[in-house]
């Protein structure tokens, strides 16, 4: 119990605060700290998954949520019928054709030796293939994006529940990882560093502008959810019920029929989205427990420890007859795999698919900043560095503000540093995180939670 | 007569362009490959420290603006260069003093560097924003063209215009000016041969009695140098806009990779290869061949190959493909 000590007490003061903000502020805003402290947690698994037991360094994480992301509306929004009609047949060509282009250069790769010829025969074959794709896909696109452009405008989905998606993003995103894996992982750290931030620059690229996918920048709205609607449960007599009876104290306070019941609408419409959210992170907590529940088992397995042993001295572990690469390539797939589920957690929560909003700094480096704030190697760390730092990234603003106030309160209100200053309250985020990130790499260079070996 | 009228089209909106940007993109290189090259680590904050030098020249702009200097035809940004340059060194010498020594002295593995660099780019980002905010600015003053489009159509009685703006001649004038220096420096100077000589063999170099702070030191005075001017000719050609300064770091790594990383020179040319690379791949080049073809042949199509929305995934693409044929770059830089 006691090697656990500093864990409890850690996660303690997390709920603590989130507590905190659900007394002072309000307990809309803290379940929803709470639910991206969650999908926060699945996405740092991911990068610690990567980074901790394998000492791999993916900057691409952008790119792997957005892929999830595009899972949750691939899965979820009925398909458009007259898309389909207009061009869906084109595409499904065009799938193959990509198909045909990777198996035909591979075939080229087996069959010929390395020579000028082979060389010329693989780019003729990619020449060949993209100006087919050129002549089909390009009227199929302009005829499924004039198929009612306001709403659709695309090929739509399956038309299944979103759960769905969450373990479709994560062989979206694994599969990417194949791909980026199979090109890149050969490369010095700091280089495969580069090269998974700007891959994942294009996949954001491409989700932005290809519109007959998934309305590119035009964005997908209204994705259906998995939890009851705040409307449906407004005029559902259980649910009034409920909050009548939570609330039956305060309520018999108050003496006039009218004003009691305009209380207890204002009270069951706040319920309401409270208890929407509570649905969400009843979900989303069953996923990181059993994501956790599989990393922990993961990592003191033998597979776990031969991963260390990769990590520590990878020619160590290749003289022990375990091959380096292929574990350098599973890991890479898995990770970003729960990189993708957590993507599309993020959509379902959002009920909306906005590919201009996927940034590096708040995709990639903020969870970085977690993974390195909470401890490498440690998933209870991993967890607990998404939810410190997501606390502080929202929390910041407020806190920041109130700073600011509490040292200007003396300057008129008219000042123009004060008013400066209060405008760039928001700022104070990055400053807050790249100052924590600074010191933790400083003094604390494992994480608040460092790894923990437990010896056989 | 229509075989002019094509070169000049390309002139026009291919070559000068892409030169300019492109000599944007070599200082940029530049800087992020002698960091790497002598400190041994990739600066994820490049970007972001480009807009804090470029801050300070904007803000003095602003001041002497107000006091009614100006240069006159040229824009009085020229003359914020020095100024913002003394502050950029003064705030990169803070950080490395504060930040990187502690890792450096330690020998920490150029991986946890580049973590570091990322607690820099949060912080620089923030007091950028803090003290000029996230929005667009322009600083440009002075006279804006050198070469109008119909004034060049009257002078020659073509059928298309070229025109030149200031803003692309100061650039590739003073990254020409910047870089010239920079590799005399280099080559020539006792200074510029031990920082060559401490990037090749660290411990060689120390042996030889070269003092690795002064020659830390000295990379940072000419990385600053050289962030600075690279922001400031790209926001006088563009604007001034924090974010579009983070990104820019992306195509930036890519000349500096494509050109070998650690190889100064390499990086300066890797600049106009990405420039040249995304302007030549997402132009329409229907008018183009309009002019060299026979009506019966003119295209319907825009003979684009990419459309102008993939212009950073070009460089990214080209990067990747360099990366997996010839990792050390085009020009040898340091072995992978």
């Amino acid at each position: 119990m006691r090697q656990y000590a500093n864990v409890i007490t850690a996660y303690a003061i997390m709920i603590v605060l989130i507590i905190l903000v659900g007394i002072f502020q309000s307990w809309n805003v803290a379940l929803s700290i709470l639910n991206f402290c969650l999908i926060s947690a699945v996405m740092t698994m991911g990068a610690n998954i990567q980074w901790g037991y394998a000492g791999l360094i993916n900057f691409g994480i952008m790119g792997y949520t957005a892929l999830g992301g595009l899972a949750a509306v691939l899965v979820s929004v009925a398909p458009v019928q007259e898309a389909w009609a207009v061009g869906g047949l084109q595409m499904i060509i065009c799938v193959g054709i990509i198909a045909g282009i990777v198996f035909s250069i591979r075939y080229v790769l087996r069959k010929i030796e390395k020579s000028k010829k082979r060389n010329y025969l693989i780019a003729v074959i990619i020449i060949i293939g993209l100006i087919l794709l050129r002549v089909i896909a390009g009227p199929a696109t302009e005829h499924i994006e004039a198929v009612n452009p306001a709403k659709t405008g695309f090929l739509g989905g399956l038309g299944m529940p979103i759960l769905f998606s969450w373990i479709v993003g994560a062989f979206f995103a694994g599969g990417l990882a194949y791909i980026v894996g199979k090109v890149a992982l050969g490369l010095r750290a700091d280089y495969l560093a580069i090269a998974t931030l700007l891959i994942s620059e294009i996949v954001i690229a491409i989700i932005k502008h290809e519109d007959w996918l998934s309305r590119g920048v035009k964005n997908v709205i209204g994705l259906k959810r998995p939890v009851p609607y705040e409307v449906d449960l407004q005029s559902s007599s259980w649910f009034i019920d409920l909050v009548e009876k939570f609330h039956s104290g305060k309520l018999q306070l108050i003496n006039s029929l009218a004003e009691r019941q305009d209380v207890l609408n204002q009270l069951v419409i706040d319920a309401s989205s409270v208890y929407v959210k509570l649905c969400l992170a009843g979900l989303f907590l069953i996923v990181v427990i059993i994501l956790l529940i599989i990393t922990q088992k993961a990592l003191y397995s033998p597979w776990g420890r031969m991963m260390r042993a990769i990590r520590d001295n990878d020619e160590a572990a290749n003289a022990m007859g375990k091959n380096v690469v292929k574990e350098h390539l599973l890991i890479f797939i898995l990770g970003s795999a729960v990189v993708g589920i957590a993507g599309a957690m993020m959509v379902t929560h959002d009920g909306l698919f906005t590919p201009g909003s996927y940034r590096p700094m708040r995709y990639t480096f903020l969870i970085w900043v977690m993974v390195i704030v909470g401890g490498s190697g440690n998933n209870f760390g991993a967890i607990l560095g998404g939810f410190a730092v997501w606390f502080l990234w929202i929390e910041a603003a407020p806190i920041a503000l109130f700073l600011i106030n509490f040292f200007t309160s003396h300057l008129p209100e008219t000042n123009a540093l004060k008013i400066h200053l209060i405008d760039s309250a928001p700022y104070f985020r990055f400053l807050t995180m790249g100052i924590g990130l600074l010191l933790i790499m400083r003094y604390r260079p494992k994480g608040i939670l460092p790894e923990k070996i437990i010896k056989h | 007569m229509d075989f002019i009228n094509a070169i000049i089209l390309l002139l026009n909106y291919i070559i000068v362009p892409a030169l300019s940007y492109g000599s944007q993109l070599a200082l940029g290189a530049i800087f992020v490959t002698l960091i790497y090259g002598i400190l041994r680590f990739a600066n994820f904050a490049t970007g972001d420290m480009m807009s804090f030098g470029t801050m300070f020249a904007v803000l003095l702009t602003w001041y002497f603006q107000s006091l009614g200097i100006s240069l006159g035809v040229l824009p009085t940004a020229l003359l914020t260069i020095p100024f913002a340059i003394i502050m950029m060194i003064l705030y990169m010498l803070i950080v490395d003093k504060l930040v990187f020594r502690y890792y450096r002295i330690k020998k920490s593995p150029p991986v946890q560097l580049a973590m570091v660099s990322i607690g820099v780019l949060f912080v620089t980002q923030a007091i950028v924003r803090i003290i000029i905010g996230p929005f667009d600015r322009r600083f440009f003053d002075g006279e804006r063209f050198i070469l109008k489009a119909n004034e060049f159509k009257e002078m020659t009685g073509l059928n298309e215009g070229l025109s030149i703006k200031s803003t692309q001649v100061i650039t590739i004038v003073i990254t020409v000016i910047v870089v010239s220096m920079l590799f005399w420096f280099l080559n020539k100077t006792r200074t510029g041969k031990s920082m060559r000589a401490y990037s090749d063999n660290e411990d060689l170099a120390l042996l030889s009695g070269i003092d690795p702070n002064r020659v830390v030191m000295i990379t940072w005075v000419i990385a600053g140098a050289l962030a600075t001017i690279g922001g400031v000719l790209y926001g006088l050609d563009k604007s001034f806009k924090p974010f579009v300064y983070f990104n820019n770091m992306l195509p930036i790594f890519a000349a500096a990779i494509v050109g070998g990383i650690g190889n100064p020179f390499g990086a300066f040319l890797g600049g106009y290869v990405i420039a040249f690379a995304e302007i030549f791949i997402t132009y329409a080049y229907k008018k183009f061949f309009m002019y060299l073809l026979p009506e019966s042949l003119e295209p319907d199509s825009l003979m684009q190959l990419l459309s102008t929305d993939y212009k950073f995934a070009v460089s990214f693409s080209i990067l990747v493909i360099v990366l997996l044929f010839r990792p050390t770059g085009i020009f040898k830089g340091k072995v992978l």
